[in-house]
């Protein structure tokens, strides 16, 4: 065994022994937790006969259950007709996005144990369409998202792969990459009142994407140009700057500062 | 208005774009001066109670604050119509940034089920906040109205006096005690919001500054509020004591009793 595997069996060895603790602390063996409830909105929009209703299931938490995991458990163990997204249960795909509690998460990385009376009630996204229960439709509104804010570079030079591309600054290169880090979740958009009450708004996450490239030196594209794609009351002019979608995205994003980054430039234009 | 304009409406309305195929720029122009309107209101308001509370530091300052605002330095002894036409200007600024903000509000019930619904689940700080500004906004409309309306009509029935006689005899305390409550919370929310949604203060460390700014504005809001509510109770005693000379003026010779 090498020296960084010996390590490595170590930290997962110290991990086990804390989750153990924790589990002690909390008067529960490792795989005897307290008992939660989940509460869950259930209705399939597709069926007719069915109608909206919340539903309680019980189960035993166990150490470091996320909301995926005790879904999962849920599916596999009491009801298997209980509908929700997921994909890489990491944080990574965007796809698990719900309403814990009121507040727009992703279900993979929320933990179970953060829930001190062991309540926890879920509902879809509210502003994406209803797929069932707590899936939503988030990728049809990306898609249209991006089309509108012609999310690409825009430029006339002809990309030849043979040469080098042009260099960017490391710092204005840092700056495009933060902002690409989004995940298209769309918890900013399930966060933000404005996108609840105007079907049309473009969303933290439209902006943002505009952001990304209007700062990216390779799009040609001059504020005029932005202009076009956000200049209204459904684009930059319709944001209220409640900041819900700040304070809600997974992957911290400067949404306040980004969207009045551009709303400075679109009201100069 | 000529031909051209007119034809830029109609291909407007028809197609979203003007006749160049370009977005208009009102949309643009309408939020900053919705900004503009808010900035201004609270930047009088912000010298408009400390000058109104200096009713705390006894009869003969409010009495000399007023004079000053009726002009003393220009015309002799002062004309009320300076604070008339100070009004009319506020209350201009006023009915054009409430037509400006009027157009955030929730306006039909499905939009208004669906913003509060969402907003009492998410229970967030900054959503809850415009919740305030927008409820405030909305007794603005009112309680400002009638305020204005009596310093445009009655500039000369302001003294320590005239205006406790007013807030006490003539029973507008309690129009007074709304009008303050609301002004500073809406002023004091709308300022914060102002500050996010243009980056003013962002630098280096916007997520920093946001928490600072919060903390300043919510101690700002206290001092405001409580030289508002000390300086309402000091007219109302004052109006009180008052009650059977109800009319009679305060000149400089009574001196502070
Ligand atoms: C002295 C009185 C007032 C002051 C000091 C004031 C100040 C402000 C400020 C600074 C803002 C932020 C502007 C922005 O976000 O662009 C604001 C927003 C707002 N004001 Fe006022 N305002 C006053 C009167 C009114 C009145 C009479 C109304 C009645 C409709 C009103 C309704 C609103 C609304 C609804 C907003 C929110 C707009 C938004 O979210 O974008 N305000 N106000
Ligand atoms: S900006 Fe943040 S909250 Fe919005 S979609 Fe992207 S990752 Fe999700
Ligand atoms: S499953 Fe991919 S983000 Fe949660």
């Amino acid at each position: 065994m090498s020296k960084k595997e010996e390590a490595s069996l170590e930290k997962q060895e110290q991990n086990i022994e804390n989750a153990k603790e924790i589990a002690q602390k909390r008067d529960m063996s490792i795989d005897e937790g307290r008992e939660i409830t989940i509460r869950s909105f259930k209705y399939d929009p597709s069926n007719p006969n069915s109608k909206p209703k919340f539903v309680d299931y019980k189960l035993r938490e166990t150490p470091g259950m996320t909301l995926y995991i005790a879904l999962t458990k849920i599916k596999a163990t009491i009801d298997n007709d209980l509908s929700s997204d997921f994909v890489c249960r990491a944080g990574i795909c965007g796809a698990c996005g719900m309403l814990v509690n009121g507040k727009p998460r992703l279900a993979c990385k929320t933990l179970t144990s953060n829930f001190e009376s062991g309540k926890i009630e879920l509902l879809p996204l509210p502003t994406f369409k209803l797929i069932k229960d707590l899936s939503v439709d988030t990728g049809t509104w990306m898609k249209n998202m991006s089309l509108r804010v012609n999310s690409w570079i825009v430029s006339k030079e002809k990309t030849d792969i043979s040469k080098i591309e042009k260099p960017v600054e490391p710092e204005v290169a840092d700056e495009v990459f933060e902002l690409d880090r989004c995940i298209e979740c769309g918890l900013c958009v399930a966060s933000c009142s404005t996108a609840i009450m105007r079907e049309d708004f473009v969303g933290a996450v439209g902006l943002n994407r505009v952001a990304r490239f209007q700062i990216d030196p390779h799009d040609e594209r001059s504020d005029e140009d932005f202009y076009e794609l956000i200049g209204d009351d459904d684009g930059i002019f319709g944001c209220m700057s409640l900041l819900a979608c700040e304070d809600h995205c997974p992957k911290n994003l400067p949404l306040q500062s980004k969207i009045a980054y551009m709303r400075r430039k679109m009201v100069k234009v | 208005m000529s031909k051209i304009d007119i034809n830029g409406d109609i291909v407007e309305s028809l197609t979203g774009t003007t006749i160049e195929k370009k977005k208009s720029r009102i949309p643009a122009r309408l939020d900053f001066l919705q900004s503009a309107t808010g900035l201004i209101l609270a930047l009088f308001i912000i010298f408009h109670l400390i000058f109104e509370s200096s009713i705390l530091f006894g009869k003969d300052s409010m009495y000399a604050i007023t004079k000053m605002f009726e002009g003393e330095f220009i015309v002799k002894d002062g004309s009320p119509i300076f604070i008339s036409t100070l009004a009319m200007v506020i209350f201009a600024i006023f009915i054009f940034h409430a037509f400006l903000a009027m157009r955030k509000f929730p306006s039909s019930y499905r939009e208004y089920l669906r913003y509060r619904t969402h907003a009492k689940l998410m229970n967030h700080a900054d959503t809850n906040l415009w919740f305030i500004q927008i409820t405030t906004g909305f007794m603005l409309f009112f309680l400002g109205s009638i305020h204005l309306y009596i310093m445009m009509t009655q500039p000369q029935n302001i003294g320590p006096f005239a205006s406790s006689d007013r807030i006490y005899s003539d029973l507008m305390w309690p129009m007074y005690l709304m009008l303050l409550v609301s002004v500073v919370l809406h002023a004091g929310v709308g300022v914060y919001r102002l500050i996010m949604k243009w980056g003013w203060f962002d630098g280096e460390n916007p997520r920093q500054n946001r928490i600072r700014t919060r903390k300043i504005i919510k101690i700002v809001v206290v001092f405001y509020l409580l030289i508002g509510l000390f300086s309402l109770a000091s007219y109302i005693k004052i109006g009180y004591e008052h009650r059977v000379d109800y009319g009679k003026r305060y000149s400089v010779n009574m001196g502070d009793k």
